[in-house]
């Protein structure tokens, strides 16, 4: 019934130098949960797995076909982890497994990048409320509950990062959050954070009809247009105050979170996630950024294929929804398939989401197979799911391919990913193991079934996956 | 175009006229009067696949299905081949047709929530031949559904089955009344602002109001049936569709997710003895024995349903049809009801992945073609590629459960409705 490896040959954990790790299993069970009320127990595990963690545990994941994502596929590879980090990836007969290596033996599975979500819902997250149109302070962080089922979904599908954001009902809703899928407690622990420790994210902005409501939010695409253009005049205005209290601190104007995540997104320390489906929508969020100088990924697109030329010379990226039909709503009613070919064929970067609710977390890879059938080639719909996302969310030198250096983010699959037949066996985060099909839990997200969708019990705070969160 | 073509050949008119013209001249018509479908593989869903195999369509009716080596084959037939050939599709349910692409208030008019029980609405006098979704879902091979009255309300309407062609209803329609449409459950509840707007507004309501609408209808039939007619009463158009019902003529098709909303499904059932058909059912895997031991047929949830955190679907399993279909219940599976984006799924998408959880290959093709048809009841015409049957067919170039393979061909009563690579 279930396509799987002839014999199980993975682990249950890659950190299996910490001797303790095979404990998660037991402290999961609330007949022995008391265990981690122990103080003394768990300063003795953080003490013990600490220790043994600064040796790093090295995992070689060898012979199966690897799918770096930018270069050339390996049929039959070698992939070694240290850590969290990819430390070496190619050929198996000529890419050296370290003596101390934990060996995992991959054939006839496919080893590939961890996907990027690049436009998720997942998490229950909020943005913006009925109040106005306009909520760039509005943060999804500050919402998400991280005991969401949609992540063990996300993980059973290979979803190693995602943008969160929040919906499109407002010309702008709120800053997005970039989450890496760790097994942890609280959202903080899920943020990718810049090097001042800043939780990385863009801000969601939106046109077209999902936005249009009564007052005070706007009834037109022309009203929507100004309403965004007089608030980024604030911005505008807000920054050379700013700039000017740098030479004179009682200039300085107070504080207003709004103009600041603005300021952000001027100061391209924030890309914009837009979302617009219509030819002109899309054109419309061009004019803005040029007017103001933004960086922006363009959202959904339903009618990408009939501005494709204009899209390449404009040079902005383009996160592409794939859907079983078109419609819904006025907006996706010219929706194509053949979107992702046709900004192939115009050079335009071009990446994958799910949108989750919309589509399947667990179902991203058929994302790119139903975009191969409609004319991608699969080179480009596979780097649409991992690299193409990574780059638009500006973590392209951490993640989205098997790259030395990079993020160990990695799955491992029973087959080809874009056949309807290949199960995501294993989903590795950081070199840590997030999802295991062998695992009657784990599958249960998988799959499906009673309890699927119920909040899950916290993670142990101090055992394995979680340790590496801790600060 | 084809649609044309289509009408062209189902008219007596134009029939003639076309015989006319070959009598006279016998030029090649552009009307497929003979085709003749060749696959890699058949799968005739009326015996074992055939490898490089026929299907040889006349007059719209299939006059010869086999191996290439052995069947004749007429000559000046137009030719189509594929890697695969199936039957046409048989969509077991949807809305499409009486849900438009748009979502608009102009296109939506699969449910009427003034009341709460409507069997009198008809789907033939909403359905839109002409809605862009009908085309799409052919592009997909499908070319036959069982559409109309949506979940929604307590008794939406009814359903009717179509087939994916006409530009007229009249045209289109196989079965104009099929199931009359029943939700239980949370979709069923109503919190309108007046008295008469808030019922249903609880499970046992709404199954009081069931079994009540049930009893008024018995007492009508009775009445009805009297030998003196001036005792007759007024003809009441919604308890003649429910008298149907209990005449066992039409099948109530209940959409039912919870298991406790299935129980009371099949509880209704038999107190009244009418024929339930249960929708959608993501709970099912829960009660397969009791679904099995009412002998009542279900048509699953598309496999790729939303589970909603909370919602009604939230126990969805992948793998609900086939733990249904191994307990011995015939199964079929649907497009379904979608509310937003994408407004319709695809059954051939929703079979396929059905045919990597629990379901081999061929049950899978079953559940969308044979069974959806036998379960509509319309599996004389529709369902198999067999002798006698309609001349509907599907031709991909690959395994059609293949997310990279595309239908390349779509035959309806032997009309090529598309040779489009979707």
């Amino acid at each position: 019934m279930i396509q799987r490896a002839p014999a199980r040959r993975l682990p249950a954990a890659t950190d299996s130098a910490c001797p303790l790790s095979g404990l998660r299993g037991t402290l999961d069970n609330p007949g022995v949960a008391h265990i981690r009320f122990v103080p003394l127990a768990v300063a003795l595990v953080i003490a013990w797995c600490g220790v043994v963690r600064a040796a790093d545990p090295v995992t070689a994941f060898v012979g199966g076909r690897v799918i770096p994502v930018g270069r050339a596929e390996i049929p039959a590879g070698t992939v070694v982890i240290r850590g969290g980090t990819i430390v070496a990836v190619g050929p198996a007969d000529s890419t050296p497994v370290p003596p101390d290596a934990q060996r995992i033996d991959t054939t006839g599975l496919v080893v590939m990048p961890g996907l990027v979500d690049t436009h998720s819902h997942v998490g229950g997250g909020q943005g913006g409320d009925a109040s106005g149109p306009v909520q760039p302070d509005v943060r999804i962080l500050d919402s998400i509950n991280v005991r969401d089922a949609g992540f063990r979904k996300c993980r059973a599908g290979g979803l190693t990062t995602l943008n969160i954001m929040p919906g499109s009902g407002h010309l702008a809703s709120g800053q997005t959050v970039y989450v890496k899928l760790r097994r942890v407690d609280t959202i903080d622990e899920l943020l990718y954070r810049d090097a001042d420790g800043r939780p990385l994210g863009g801000l969601k902005m939106a046109n077209g009809t999902n936005s249009q409501k009564e007052p005070p939010f706007p009834g037109t695409r022309g009203k929507s247009a100004a309403l965004v253009r007089q608030k980024f005049v604030k911005a505008l205005a807000y920054r050379d105050k700013l700039a000017q209290a740098a030479e004179d601190p009682d200039k300085r104007p107070d504080r207003d979170l709004e103009l600041e995540a603005l300021v952000d997104v001027l100061e391209k320390r924030k890309i914009v996630h837009h979302h617009c489906h219509r030819a002109d929508d899309i054109m419309t969020v061009l004019r803005l950024r040029d007017e103001f100088g933004f960086d922006v990924v363009l959202h959904h697109v339903s009618e990408a294929w009939k501005v494709a030329g204009a899209l390449a010379k404009s040079g902005a990226a383009c996160s592409v929804i794939v859907l079983d039909s078109p419609g819904g709503k006025i907006e996706a009613a010219e929706f194509s398939l053949v979107n992702g070919a046709a900004l192939e064929a115009a050079g335009v970067p071009c990446a994958l989401h799910t949108d989750d609710p919309v589509t399947d977390s667990r179902l991203f890879l058929r994302t790119a197979a139903l975009a191969v059938r409609a004319g991608m080639s699969r080179d480009k719909a596979i780097e649409s799911l991992t690299l193409a996302g990574a780059r638009m969310l500006g973590l392209g030198d951490r993640i989205g391919s098997l790259d030395v250096g990079k993020d160990a983010d990695l799955i491992v699959l029973s087959g080809d990913p874009l056949s309807v037949k290949t199960r995501v066996l294993q989903t590795f985060v950081e070199g840590r193991q997030v999802f295991d099909r062998d695992d009657p839990e784990d599958r249960l997200f998988a799959v499906g079934g009673f309890g699927a969708s119920r909040d899950q019990k916290a993670e142990p705070c101090c055992i394995g996956p979680a340790l590496g969160g801790l600060k | 175009m084809s649609l044309d073509r289509w009408r062209a050949c189902r008219s007596p008119l134009a029939a003639r006229m076309a015989a006319v013209v070959i009598a006279l001249a016998a030029p090649a018509v552009a009307v497929a009067e003979v085709l003749v479908v060749r696959g890699d593989v058949v799968h005739t869903m009326a015996g074992p696949r055939i490898t490089d195999g026929v299907v040889v369509i006349e007059d719209g009716t299939i006059t010869a299905v086999g191996p290439a080596a052995t069947t004749p084959l007429p000559a000046n037939a137009k030719r189509l081949r594929g890697a695969v050939v199936t039957p046409g599709l048989v969509d077991a349910h949807s809305v499409v047709g009486l849900a438009g692409h748009l979502n608009q208030p102009q296109d939506q008019d699969q449910l009427d929530t003034a009341e709460a029980i409507q069997p009198e609405l008809r789907a033939l006098d909403a359905y839109n031949p002409q809605e862009r979704l009908i085309e799409w879902l052919r592009g997909f091979g499908v070319t036959t559904m069982h559409t109309g009255h949506a979940p929604g309300a307590l008794v939406s309407g009814q359903t009717m089955v179509v087939k994916l062609a006409g530009t007229t209803v009249e045209e289109a329609v196989l079965v104009p009344m099929a199931m009359v449409a029943v939700t239980l459950g949370d979709a069923a509840r109503r919190e309108g602002g007046d008295a008469d707007a808030k019922s249903p507004g609880t499970r046992s309501k709404a199954v009081a109001m069931l079994r009540a609408e049930l009893v008024k209808a018995q007492e009508y039939r009775r009445k009805r049936a009297l030998a003196d007619a001036s005792k007759h009463p007024d003809v009441d158009l919604g308890l003649e569709t429910m008298a149907g019902v209990l005449g066992g003529t039409v099948p109530l098709l209940v959409t039912a997710d919870r298991a406790h909303d299935i129980a009371s499904a099949l509880r209704v059932a038999e107190e009244f003895g009418v024929r339930v058909v249960l929708d959608s059912a993501a709970e099912g895997y829960l009660l397969a024995d009791r679904i099995k031991a009412a002998g009542v047929p279900v048509i699953v949830h598309p496999t790729m349903r939303r589970a909603g955190g909370g919602g009604e679907t939230e126990n969805l399993s992948f793998e609900n049809a086939a733990t249904l279909r191994a307990a011995g219940i015939p199964i079929a599976l649907q497009s379904g009801y979608e509310s937003y984006v994408p407004k319709t799924r695809v059954v051939l998408f929703e079979a396929g992945l059905a045919s990597v959880h629990g379901l081999t290959f061929e049950q899978a093709l079953a559940a969308v073609t044979i069974d959806a048809a036998t379960i509509i009841g319309v599996a004389d015409r529709v369902g198999s590629l067999a002798v006698g049957k309609d001349g509907d067919v599907a031709i991909y170039d690959g395994d059609p459960f293949e997310y990279t393979t595309h239908c390349t061909g779509v035959v309806i009563d032997g009309v090529v409705m598309s040779e489009e690579a979707r």
